[in-house]
Order: structure tokens, then sequence, then C-alpha cells
């Protein structure tokens, strides 16, 4: 899933406190899993964000609140259409992506993030969440026995590990495990050690996040005769 | 273990209260705190406390929960949101929990709740974390004390509704609950 985690106070309310009417509007899918833009998290920031505005002398902005399904996705923001008419400003704490499927969506509103959006990752434990995917576009988990060295090696080797690799930890942070000390135990362990006897191939970042927004289009779910651009 | 009252006894008491607090004219400069006590402990401390007949501030609104486990981040913050000046949790001594650990998930969630103080621009010292047993009723009047000497010390909150706005609050109020009182025994 996607993880985020909520901005300071101060900087929302200062970037909402030119306006009358805000929208905070919390997302149902990643975000409230992770604890950071679910329905409880918008009541919380709700609540504090009139508090601060109250203090900071913009007592008059109205600040409500709702949560949809899912920001990133037009059919879902669809019953938020006559709320957000109501308002001159919406604020969102869906990820990146749920702040611009808004803005798309709403070019006459101002739409603020509430979040800081992170990384894709999982929980780890009870209240921590770590990054495990960097999304570049061209998995190779097959090759590192399901661990990811792009996402997990500081130094992103693929011949790893370095020589900072100490007790099974990383060198730039003794909290952090050598992400090829994993791949080496779970590769052991799978009996496929002999695979890493050769040099691992240079990975092919042409399919990274540099060079503009990706995307992915399946010709057969396009509208017919309408093309990806429909 | 008190029951639960009635739809008619909790209107009267509701009448009650607000005439009380309009004739005493009640709503002067004193601390508002409120007090989310977990059944277990501080609200038999408090019970203790008076029947002790022990003297402690009486500008607390106690709130009885059945663990401090249950305060959520959102509830110390919606108080504070309605004007209160002070909020302390009281729960059972570490290690003394019914349900093992729900004080120690309360402290943690009053530290994050005092840290989005500090971001809202309010004092964090207007919120904190208590622990006691129910056999502690003269600690109860003790924190009771503390709390109030230190939200006199921090002077009001600047969320407090001002006396016009909480008159007219308490007016209707009463006068609903009075209404419900007089529909009930016609």
């Amino acid at each position: 899933m996607i993880v985020a985690d909520r901005k300071n106070v101060r900087e929302i309310r200062d970037m909402i406190k030119g306006h009358k009417r805000v929208l905070l509007v919390g997302c149902g899918t990643c975000v409230t899993v992770c604890l950071a833009g679910g329905e409880r998290e918008v009541g919380i920031l709700g609540s504090a964000l009139r508090m601060a505005l109250k203090l900071d002398g913009h007592g008059g902005v109205v600040v409500d609140e709702c949560t949809i399904e899912r920001q990133c996705e037009d059919a879902f923001i669809d019953i938020l259409a006559p709320r957000v008419a109501e308002y001159d400003a919406v604020c969102s704490l869906g990820c990146g992506a749920g702040v611009q499927a808004l803005a798309e969506r709403f070019p006459g509103t101002a739409v603020y993030p509430g979040l800081n959006t992170q990384f894709i990752g999982i929980l780890e434990s009870q209240g921590v969440w770590t990054e495990k995917c960097a999304g570049c576009g061209n998995c190779r988990l097959g090759e590192f026995a399901g661990i990811c060295p792009i996402t997990r090696c500081a130094k992103r080797l693929f011949n790893g590990p370095c020589g900072g690799s100490r007790d099974g930890r990383c060198e730039v942070d003794p909290e952090l495990d050598c992400a090829w000390q994993l791949i080496y135990d779970r590769a052991k362990a799978l009996g496929i050690l002999d695979q890493f006897a050769s040099i691992a191939e240079v990975h092919d970042w042409s399919t990274g996040p540099d060079g503009g927004p990706r995307r992915v289009v399946r010709e057969d779910q396009c509208i017919a005769g309408l093309g990806p651009n429909a | 273990m008190r029951g639960v009252r009635s739809r008619k006894q909790q209107n009267y008491k509701a009448a009650t209260a607000g005439r009380a607090l309009r004739e005493n004219n009640m709503m002067d400069n004193q601390p508002i705190i409120l007090a989310f006590c977990c059944h277990y402990c501080a609200y038999a401390a408090a019970d203790l406390a008076g029947a002790m007949r022990l003297q402690y501030p009486d500008n607390v609104r106690i709130l009885r929960l059945p663990c401090t486990g249950k305060v959520e981040v959102d509830y110390i913050l919606a108080a504070f949101e309605r004007g209160v000046d002070g909020v302390i949790v009281a729960g059972c001594l570490e290690g003394g929990c019914h349900f093992l650990e729900g004080n120690l998930r309360a402290r943690k969630r009053v530290e994050r709740a005092k840290q989005l103080l500090e971001e809202i621009g309010l004092k964090p010292e207007r919120l904190e974390m208590y622990n006691l047993s129910s056999a502690e009723g003269a600690r109860f009047a003790e924190i009771v004390t503390e709390m109030s000497g230190r939200l006199a010390r921090l002077g009001p909150s600047p969320l407090r509704p001002d006396k016009t706005t909480v008159e007219r609050r308490i007016d209707e109020m009463t006068q609903q609950a009075e209404a419900a009182v007089a529909g009930e025994t016609e």
C-alpha cells in the first residue's frame, strides 16, 4: 500500500487560511490503513485545524470533514462533487494521486495536500511501516530471493553486499537490516545460492520514474475505437 | 454501581444543573477541567474522595470510561475545541490495568495529543495523564488541585467561548430540559 504521514498542522493552516470554506477529504483506502488520512484522522485534523485557525485569528474559516472510499478514481469522486461545490478549497488527506485526482476533477476549487506521501510499503509491526518497493517498473525480485535490493539496500547494489555490512546490519543505520544479508540468508535457505555465482545484469532504468509520468495501457480494456485517450 | 438514570431523571438533573449554573453565576473565570476517569481506579478514587469528605476544586467535570484505553486523540481534541481549559486522563497504576494495557496505550495517545496541541498553538501542559489506584481518594483530590492550580497559572483557554455564548447555550439547554420535565409530568 501507499504509506503517508500527516503534515504539520501549522503548515496546513497556513495553506488554507486565506479561504472561507474548506472541506477536508479523507480517503478510505491505503491512507486509512496506514492511519494517516482515514475518517478518524480527518476528524482529528479537522478539530486541530479549527483550533489552530481560531488561535491564529482566522476563526471565520469554516472547516468541514468528509471521507470517500477512494480518491484516486473518478467514479468514487462523483459523490463528492455536490459537496465540493459548497466550498472554495479542498484539503485532501489522500496520497499525491488522490490530491491530483481531486485537482483535475475540480478545476475551479483550490486543492491542498494534508499528507506527505512517503512510499509503497507494508506494516512492519503495529504502528511501524517500511518501504518495500520503489516502483522501478522492471521488477527483478525473482533474481534476488524476493528481497528488493533497490529499495532495501542503501546503495541499491545489485551485486552485494558491500563492506559496510556488519552483523547483518547496514552501516548507514544500525537499525537497518543489510538487504544483501537478507538475500543471502533466504537464498541459502531456499538452496539457490548458486544463482549468485554470476554477476547480476545492469538494471534497465528506462522504465523508472525519470522522463515524465509513466502510464500503463491495456488496449483490450480501452473503449473500442477511442483508444487510450478516451 | 449506580443504576442507569431514566430519561425523566436525566431531564430533571439537566434542568436543575442549568438553573443552578445561572442562579449562582458559576460561569466565572475558574478553569474548567474535563477528567476522563477509568471506572476501575480514578472514578472509584473520586467517589472515595467524596465519601472521605475531601476538599478539592469543584471545577472538574468527571467523565467515566470503562478504561482509559477508550480515550482517543479526537476525544481530547473535541474537549479543547469546545473550550475546556484542561484535560486530565486518569487511569490505573502501570501494570494494574483491568484490561492489561489500556492505561499504557492511553499514555501514548496523550503524548500524541500533546504534540498536536503544540502544533495547534495550545500549551501541552493543559493536558496530563495520571495513574492512581481506586484506594487513592486523597491522590485524586491532589491531582485535581494540582491541575486546577496549573490552569489558573496558564490562564483561561484562548478557545473558551465568551460568557454570553455560554450563558445563551445554558439557557437554551435548561429551557429544553424544563420543557421536557413539564411534558413528562402532565
